[in-house]
């Protein structure tokens, strides 16, 4: 089990009704993390229209999380 | 100045501008994003842009620096708002100073394309 940090944005953030959360879990990537609190939350967005970042650098969704890491799943974005 | 930079208050374009002033450069091209006044069919009066900072001003300057590198151009610069814009209020502002005006002018869009694809700023 690791205990990881989850940011929020956007519509997310609306869903998850909280713009940051600490998680303690048995997720080994961040899809698995995902699939774990898109069901908690009721996230309507399915992974392939997100993009991931693990400690402020986007990661592939298979990259291994380590405890104390600081997840952010991202919305499609609406820069500009 | 950074390459890339969010502002919460009215974009500085003049100091924006000066900051990529270049003795070897005969040209400069600028992109400024306005908000206005419809999205997909639906009247906007006010948008509020927020961002994953730390991410987005690396993302950000990721991109300027590929655009430089990419079309040879000498300075370039992104400066984006967050926060509570109403209409006409310019969201982003991109500037690019170069030798010759093809490199500005690609660069410039090459800045602004990228920067709406890849950097995590949101307008909920």
């Amino acid at each position: 089990m690791k205990t990881v940090t989850l940011q929020y944005f956007a519509v997310l953030r609306e869903q998850a009704g909280c713009s940051e959360e600490r998680l303690t879990t048995s997720a080994a990537t961040p899809a698995e993390l995902y699939e774990e609190v898109r069901v908690k939350h009721g996230f309507t967005l399915p992974l392939t229209m997100l993009r991931v970042a693990v400690n402020e650098e986007f990661r592939d969704w298979s990259s291994p999380l380590a405890t104390n890491d600081r997840v952010v799943f991202i919305p499609p974005v609406a820069g500009g | 100045m950074r390459a890339f930079s969010f502002s919460t208050t009215p974009i500085d374009t003049a100091s924006g501008r000066a900051a990529l002033v270049d003795p070897a450069c005969g040209g400069y091209a600028t992109f400024e994003g306005w908000v206005r006044d419809h999205n997909e069919g639906r009247e906007v009066r006010r948008l509020e842009y927020e961002a994953f900072a730390a991410l987005a001003e690396r993302e950000g300057e990721r991109i300027v620096a590929e655009a430089i590198a990419r079309f040879g151009v000498e300075r370039a610069a992104c400066i984006h708002r967050v926060g509570d814009l109403g209409l006409g209020e310019m969201a982003v502002w991109v500037g690019v100073s170069s030798r010759h005006r093809a490199e500005a002018f690609a660069a410039c869009r090459y800045i602004i394309d990228e920067v709406k694809h890849r950097v995590p700023i949101w307008n909920p």
